[in-house]
């Protein structure tokens, strides 16, 4: 967590202890102060402007009816991506066969969008997480979900493994698959491993 | 150690704090190449993090619609727990009338069971 995140936590935690105690107003407070975030990371999750929205309601549906079971161990909002993880990616399962057929339409998109984009550029540079983001979206849902939660959001492994239903190993080796099949998105054009293997 | 052996170990060791063989950092600081791979995935990692506080603007109604679902729920939940409390009044009332009718009717024949006994003993005498 960053420094300037920390007096927002901060500002939450009053939010949830009124909750708690059955207070709706905080609550609603708290979907105010934190559903970007939240429907950022559930589009993110399941590159998709619609599922993303209902997993935006469900994920706060599901914090509501939590809340009791709430103990404040975490910060709200690694407890809301953690809800929201689990939601999107119950949401990527049932729709997997529908997104496989997007996702091929799109996997060009990087390419086809940016065209005059060079990713030896400044990582930082917005070009460039435009990119990403591109690449992210084209991944696959599977592969999506790891990279996102373990490498944007900071989940551990074994929060990841929870949230999902896998083994931590899983967890491991599809993040692994992911970062590999994301490199290969972005710097395709540089040269793949089985061209500079043979090279070498 | 060849330079197709650590490209496919680079996604786990371009994690902070990841234990790396020796020979495989031996071979990435005498090979250009992967370097430059361990550069890429570097600056990878670095824009996913950047990621995390760029924010996606929702289309306009998604906090309307987030409050009124919870709000929906809100009042289902204490419908529900309105009427199973209901069921509650009305079961412990059907649970009463019928102790009730028990009582009654256990008095009732233990008073005509004492009838017959007293009528039973006069017809004898």
């Amino acid at each position: 967590m960053t420094t300037h995140e920390q007096p927002r936590e901060r500002e939450l935690d009053r939010f949830v202890v009124a909750a708690r105690n059955g207070d709706r107003s905080a609550f609603d407070e708290l979907v105010r102060r934190t559903y970007v975030d939240t429907y950022t990371l559930a589009l993110r999750l399941t590159a998709h402007e619609e599922d993303a929205r209902d997993v935006v309601q469900e994920a706060y549906l599901r914090a509501w009816r939590g809340l009791p079971r709430f103990r404040g161990d975490a910060q709200f909002s690694t407890w809301m991506y953690r809800i929201t993880a689990n939601t999107a990616y119950s949401s990527v399962k049932r729709r997997r066969r529908h997104r496989a057929e997007a996702l091929d339409a799109m996997r060009e998109d990087p390419v086809e969008m940016h065209p005059d984009l060079q990713p030896e550029g400044a990582a930082e540079s917005s070009a460039m997480l435009d990119r990403l983001s591109l690449a992210l979206e084209a991944l696959p849902p599977k592969l999506r979900v790891l990279v996102v939660l373990k490498d944007v959001y900071g989940l551990s492994h074994e929060e990841i493994a929870e949230e999902l239903g896998i083994s931590v190993p899983a967890a491991k080796v599809r993040l692994h698959r992911g970062r590999k099949r994301l490199r290969d998105l972005l710097y395709e054009d540089e040269g793949h491993d089985g061209r500079w293997a043979s090279a070498v | 150690m060849r330079c197709d052996d650590v490209a496919k170990i680079l996604p786990a060791a371009v994690e902070q704090g990841a234990a790396v063989e020796l020979s495989v950092q031996r071979h990435i600081e005498s090979c250009l190449r992967c370097q430059a791979e361990l550069a890429r995935y570097r600056r990878m990692l670095r824009g996913l993090q950047m990621l995390r506080t760029r924010y996606l603007e929702p289309a306009p109604g998604l906090l309307a619609q987030t409050l009124a679902a919870i709000e929906e729920a809100g009042e289902r939940q204490a419908m529900r727990s309105i009427l199973s409390g209901r069921r509650l009044a009305y079961a412990g009332a059907i649970g009463g009338a019928a102790v009730a009718a028990t009582a009654a009717t256990a008095v009732m024949l233990a008073h005509r069971s004492r009838r017959r006994t007293v009528l039973g003993g006069a017809s004898s005498a």
